[in-house]
């Protein structure tokens, strides 16, 4: 079971529109990636409900399709700010 | 609706011990990188924790996702709240926000 880094981008994207999504897969076996999702919609979440937000995103697939995706989730420069 | 029989057992286990990590494995011998890595960030700062092994019983291992609504295992709950998985905890072990946390939950660990 593999999944395309594309496809894991447009599953982020289509649940938080904004979101600007790194992905970089791992070892290159389509299996383990690291994903760095840098949104507004994270402002005033807690780092547990960021990476909801994303779990939520990818329906399902993570821990089945998707067996390792590391995390991180942080808010834009700018909105951090205020 | 039914409650998941399941979540009367993690309830208790999270708010009889003030460090629950639900993992692969046991502390000893964690049968998974993800899980040995917030073992090995425990470990490193001297808390005391209960592990528990969800590969031993399938019913845990699907219960605590639902529960945490949370989709991997390990799983970190402090003082009955659940603190994150293996990226989570690692990043705030390296900010010093998980040092923070248990000296707020009056947990002690080495400094």
């Amino acid at each position: 079971m593999a999944m395309d880094a594309a496809e894991i981008e447009r599953l982020i994207q289509d649940a938080i529109p904004d979101a600007r999504v790194t992905i970089e897969d791992l070892r290159g076996d389509g299996d383990h990636y690291a994903a760095l999702v840098v949104s507004g919609a994270f402002v005033g979440k807690s780092r547990v409900q960021q990476h909801q937000m994303v779990y939520g995103a990818l329906q399902g697939r993570m821990g089945t399709a998707l067996h390792a995706l590391a995390l991180t989730t942080g808010v834009p420069d700018a909105a951090s700010e205020i | 609706m039914n409650e998941n029989p399941v979540y009367a057992r993690i309830r208790q286990e999270i708010q009889e011990n003030p460090v629950v990590l639900f993992m692969k494995g046991s502390p000893m011998f964690p049968q998974c990188g993800f899980s040995a890595a917030v073992v090995q960030a425990l470990g490193t700062l001297g808390v005391k924790f209960k592990g528990i092994d969800v590969l031993s019983d399938p019913g845990l291992r699907d219960g605590i996702k639902q529960f945490t609504n949370w989709p991997t295992i390990p799983q970190l709950y402090v003082g009955g709240e659940f603190v994150g998985g293996c990226d989570i905890v690692r990043e705030m072990y390296a900010s010093g926000e998980l040092q923070q946390l248990l000296e707020q939950k009056g947990v002690a660990f080495a400094r």
